[in-house]
């Protein structure tokens, strides 16, 4: 199935280059994206997402009576394929905006490419440095690291706990949320006795988790979005570490949890809302949103949705959106409305944009989860109520 | 004389045609890729004298393309400026070392001067190709094979865990290198077509000192360690000298090709230096014949073109692995051998005679 | 220096190691028959596992374990027969080529069968929070298992290997193929038979530890280079040094991981791995003057 999708992605590719007469009448938005590789968690789920999007976008008539053609590159988390397939999109297929990479190191490599060449990239990695310093014509869709973080430490607070042992991967994903950790754990006053990287192939991590918990760590903060953070609270659990346990947003998908069995009871993590759609009350604006995209995700692809190819959902959304209001498909007329959008309603939270906010979201964008009994539940707000 | 450097004249005089045949058919992007290529080549080639010439296989010399680029980066990158107090940084001020360039915020940064890095990252690549190159060089076969991969491991955990290389996302925002004035290497769309001549005359200038090499007495020192060690040691040949300095030379070349690519790229990250792209370069030396410098060359220049462009979607890894099971099954020598050209056209011309016969 | 400290790092020491010495037991056995180190042996260890995974889903744990080594098994036997079989005297690197280009074809053919998701098998005793405590110092049962295994693995190796005629016969090829050809032996089925051995024995492997480390299309890697630094580490071609010297691998990386960052923890066993490959080849426990006879 993947062959064959693959192949007509290419073949559209060829046929686009072959025959410029007809880019007039589609809308051209290339994504490159790391379905293959060591990011497939990432860029997996955003391609099918894509896929999803556009060909229900296309049935329904496309954007303004134009179609949408999506040109998916593979990167396989590779910076230097990233920045080949940038330019290419750019220049030679002339997308109106390019979404992702999936990654935060690829995202770094193309910023620039992207600026110079006044191209839209909204990208699905999380890095707090894509969107700061500002760069005119790049957005990000995933929720800032730092919100995630700040929940983690206003709750370790409503627990009274203070000493934090901090384990991250030594993948983009880890290293981002490792710097949000340090940067803010001393405006929490949670101090950090341990801090430790380790390789996202791991295979057992006994040594690392006896190491934190003899430091005297009273909470363990795991920060990745491999299998190794199902192996870290196996781990932790079977050395006899009794603390609580915080997971990343990473943990966000249902089979992290089954993998890490009876080890994952208690764990509490950020998350966004996709995870709990069911339980969330009507009232919620995102309810809808998620519920649809579940749904559809689920039954096309026959996989649980996840989080992460919410945030290529919401790229495309943002897009969508940003055309209808700008009436053309003129790239700068699109930027200055992805700008003015407020309101947004995607599967991450409800975006609102502005000449200095190229993220949109804010803190209320992450719930907090606590696993019980093998599922996810929301876990009551802690009483310290702390502003953004 | 005029044989062994008319293939170079050959390929700088293609070199250009395919620039020209770019405005042609307006497709001046094309040349971003080749650009990418022509580095990676360098690369290839140097590893094809290792494999092909001195029989020594490398499956990590991705990590020497790395320490390459990944200390020229460094080096370009790294704001002095918080040290300014420092005896040691006064005293790379004053020798002129340093320039001042804009940081990602708008205030000023002060690094090294992108010559000095990229001399620091070459002297840093003999070094360690030394270094490493004694030891490793006296094992053989498989054991050879463990301790280049073993290498190339070591290097791609520690840019990988080192937060000063930018761990996992690498490092970027890499300035670009003013050979002369008026020439820079950089991605900027504006110098594509410099660019594209400084990469291929990298490549042209890499192939003259093979070429040279090749003919010279080292070339015939070189071919004998490869068929035959123990006689070439008999001969008074020192096998080890010559290895080690082909193993650095080797290892130069890959470093070069990452100095340069990181600058076109204005990045660098960990994947430049994992097992799957040294693997690559070994693919492409064994496709291209071992001892085959324009085998290599060309191969290299093809296979890396179109795994940049993306021809092969999801099954590059795949792509990469079939070519190496097929070539070692069925041409163990490479594709482009002479012989293989020679049995074509007897293939073709014994037809032909039988046709004409038969007529 | 906390005592239970000490013992738990140990502990530790002993899961990593049991792990990687499983697999490199896999790898002596192709090693002695060919001469030949396998570098897809890491792949038929995930084969293993994710096919277990995908019959467990309909079949009781114990079959669906033994069916998917005899599916490995054969796969093995294709792989032999289709690649291997008929190279005439191929060179060491054309050898190693072939196989790692073969380990990067199998990686990719997973990755396009079962998507990129992560799998394990059930804990064989136990759950995933279950340990066999001593004072403050635990460790998963899993990991018994995984030792029992092994050992019981090289027993019947041994016996194999030293008491039934084929077992001989295969000893024959290794040590002269020529000679053994003159006895009658078919030399080429050894090998076939060879790669059915290790790439059940890997299958094995990667039903053992599954529970403990997961499985996914590319763990074999990882799991192959660990592999064989350990084979390395004990002597090509013997097992018994093979699991001395995962278990000597594995506690010195988790010691390492007491006093170091735990980012570095790889580079410690590959310099390891470098340190004896300079100094002493034949390994720990192999005999020197044995190594330099052995044609590679």
């Amino acid at each position: 199935m993947k062959a064959c999708r693959m192949f007509a992605v290419l073949l559209l590719t060829c046929m686009i280059m072959a025959a410029p007469a007809l880019a007039k009448e589609t809308i051209k938005v290339g994504a490159i994206l790391a379905v293959t590789g060591p990011a497939s968690f990432l860029g997996a789920p955003e391609a099918k997402t894509l896929e999803m999007m556009v060909e229900d976008i296309n049935k329904k008539g496309g954007i303004r009576g134009s179609k949408i053609e999506l040109i998916i590159k593979d990167s396989g988390a590779s910076p230097e394929k990233a920045l080949s397939f940038a330019k290419q999109l750019i220049e030679e297929d002339k997308v109106l905006a390019i979404i992702g990479p999936s990654t935060s190191g690829e995202t770094m490599k193309i910023k620039s490419v992207a600026e110079e060449a006044k191209a839209i990239l909204i990208s699905c990695a999380a890095a707090e440095v894509i969107v700061n310093p500002v760069a005119k014509y790049v957005f990000k869709t995933p929720q800032m690291d730092k919100h995630a973080v700040i929940k983690i430490f206003e709750q370790m607070k409503a627990m009274k706990l203070s000493k934090a042992g901090v384990l991250s991967s030594n993948t983009g994903f880890g290293k981002a949320g490792k710097e949000q950790i340090e940067k803010l754990a001393p405006e929490y006053g949670i101090q950090i006795v341990a801090n430790e990287v380790y390789d996202k192939a791991a295979t057992d991590l006994t040594a690392e988790v006896t190491k934190v918990k003899a430091s005297g760590a009273e909470a363990i903060i795991n920060w990745s979005i491999e299998p190794a953070q199902s192996i870290v609270i196996k781990n932790a659990r079977q050395i006899g570490f009794k603390g609580q346990i915080f997971q990343s947003h990473g943990f966000g998908n249902i089979e992290y949890v089954k993998a890490a069995g009876e080890a994952a009871e208690g764990v509490i993590f950020p998350a966004g809302k996709l995870l709990v759609a069911d339980t969330l009350p009507d009232s919620d604006p995102q309810k809808a949103v998620l519920i649809n995209y579940k749904k559809d995700y689920e039954s096309k692809f026959k996989d649980e949705a996840s989080t992460f190819g919410g945030h290529a959902y919401d790229a495309m959304l943002i897009l969508t959106k940003a055309i209808e209001k700008a009436n053309s498909t003129d790239k700068e007329a699109v930027r200055n409305a992805i700008e003015g959008l407020k309101g947004v309603v995607g599967t991450a939270g409800v975006f609102n944009f502005s000449a200095q906010d190229h993220n949109g979201l804010d803190i209320n964008a992450f719930e907090m989860l606590i696993v019980k009994k093998g599922k996810f539940a929301v876990l009551a707000a802690p009483e310290t109520k702390k502003k953004k | 004389m005029r044989s062994r450097y008319a293939p170079v004249a050959f390929f700088i005089a293609v070199v250009i045609a395919v620039q020209f045949l770019t405005l042609i058919i307006d497709r001046p992007q094309y040349l971003t890729q080749l650009t990418m290529a022509g580095y990676y080549s360098l690369v290839i080639i140097g590893l094809c004298m290792l494999i092909g010439y001195a029989g020594q296989i490398s499956l990590g010399h991705a990590g020497f393309f790395a320490i390459g680029g990944y200390i020229s980066a460094f080096l370009t990158t790294y704001d002095l400026m918080p040290h300014k107090g420092n005896a040691l940084a006064g005293i790379v001020a004053k020798a002129g070392l340093l320039v001042t360039v804009q940081d990602l915020y708008g205030g000023d940064a002060l690094v090294f001067h992108p010559w000095i890095a990229c001399i620091a990252a070459i002297c840093v690549t003999v070094l360690i190709a030394y270094v490493i190159g004694g030891p490793v060089l006296k094992l053989k076969g498989h054991y050879l094979a463990m301790a280049t991969l073993g290498f190339g491991t070591i290097v791609y955990k520690l840019v990988l865990g080192t937060t000063f290389f930018g761990a996992a996302d690498g490092l970027s925002d890499i300035p670009g290198f003013k050979l002369l004035p008026g020439l820079e290497v950089s991605g900027k769309n504006s110098a594509r077509i410099q660019n594209y001549y400084i990469s291929w005359g990298m490549v042209a200038l890499g192939m003259l000192l093979l070429a040279n090499l090749i003919h010279s007495r080292v070339g015939s020192a070189l071919r004998a360690i490869h068929s035959a060690e123990d006689a070439a040691n008999a001969m008074g040949v020192n096998t080890g000298r010559y290895k080690l300095n082909i193993f650095v030379l080797s290892a130069v070349f890959a470093a070069v090709g990452g100095i340069f690519l990181t600058h076109y790229n204005g990045g660098i990250g960990p994947s430049e230096a994992s097992i799957m792209k040294s693997v690559r370069y070994v693919a492409i030396v064994a496709i291209g014949g071992m001892a085959n410098l324009w085998g290599a060359l060309s191969m290299g220049i093809v296979l890396n073109f179109l795994s940049l462009r993306g021809y092969f979607g999801s099954y590059d890894d795949t792509v990469f692995g079939v070519i190496l099971i097929l070539i070692m099954l069925f041409a163990p020598e490479g594709l482009l051998r002479r012989e293989v050209f020679r049995n074509a056209k007897k293939w073709i011309s014994g037809r032909g005679k039988a046709e004409g016969q038969k007529a | 220096m906390n005592i239970e400290l000490f013992f738990q790092y140990l502990a530790a020491g002993v899961t990593y190691g049991t792990i990687y010495a499983i697999v490199a037991i896999g790898f002596n056995i192709i090693y002695n028959t060919t001469g030949i180190i396998n570098f897809a042996q890491g792949e038929f260890v995930m084969l293993g596992g994710m096919t277990a995974v995908t019959l467990h889903a309909f079949l009781p744990l114990p079959a669906a374990i033994l069916s998917a080594v005899i599916i490995t098994m054969i796969i093995g036997a294709l792989i032999e027969i289709t690649f291997i079989r008929w190279l005439t005297s191929p060179s060491v690197l054309r050898m190693i080529i072939i196989t790692i280009g073969i380990s990067i074809f199998i990686r990719e053919a997973a990755l396009h069968i079962w998507g990129e998701a992560v799998r394990a098998l059930p804990y064989f005793t136990g759950t995933e929070v279950t340990v066999i405590s001593a004072g403050d110092v635990h460790i998963s049962p899993q990991v018994l298992w995984v030792i029992g295994i092994s050992a019981v693995t090289v027993v019947l190796l041994t016996f194999f290997f030293n008491y039934t005629l084929l077992g001989r016969q295969m000893r024959a090829c290794s040590s002269n193929r020529d000679a053994a050809r003159l006895c009658g032996i078919s030399a080429k089925n050894m090998v076939t038979l060879s790669f059915v051995l290790s790439a059940g024995i890997g299958a094995l492997a990667g039903c053992v530890v599954s529970p403990i480390t997961y499985v996914q299309y590319d763990s074999g890697t990882g799991l192959a280079i660990k592999g064989f630094t350990v084979a390395i580490l004990g002597g090509l071609g013997n097992s018994t040094a093979a699991i001395a010297a995962g278990l000597i691998l594995g506690i010195l990386e988790s010691f390492s991981v007491w006093v170091m960052p735990t980012a570095f923890k790889d580079v410690v066993s590959i310099s390891i791995l470098l340190l004896i490959l300079f100094v002493r080849p034949s390994g720990i426990f192999g005999s020197v003057e044995a190594s330099r006879l052995k044609e590679f």
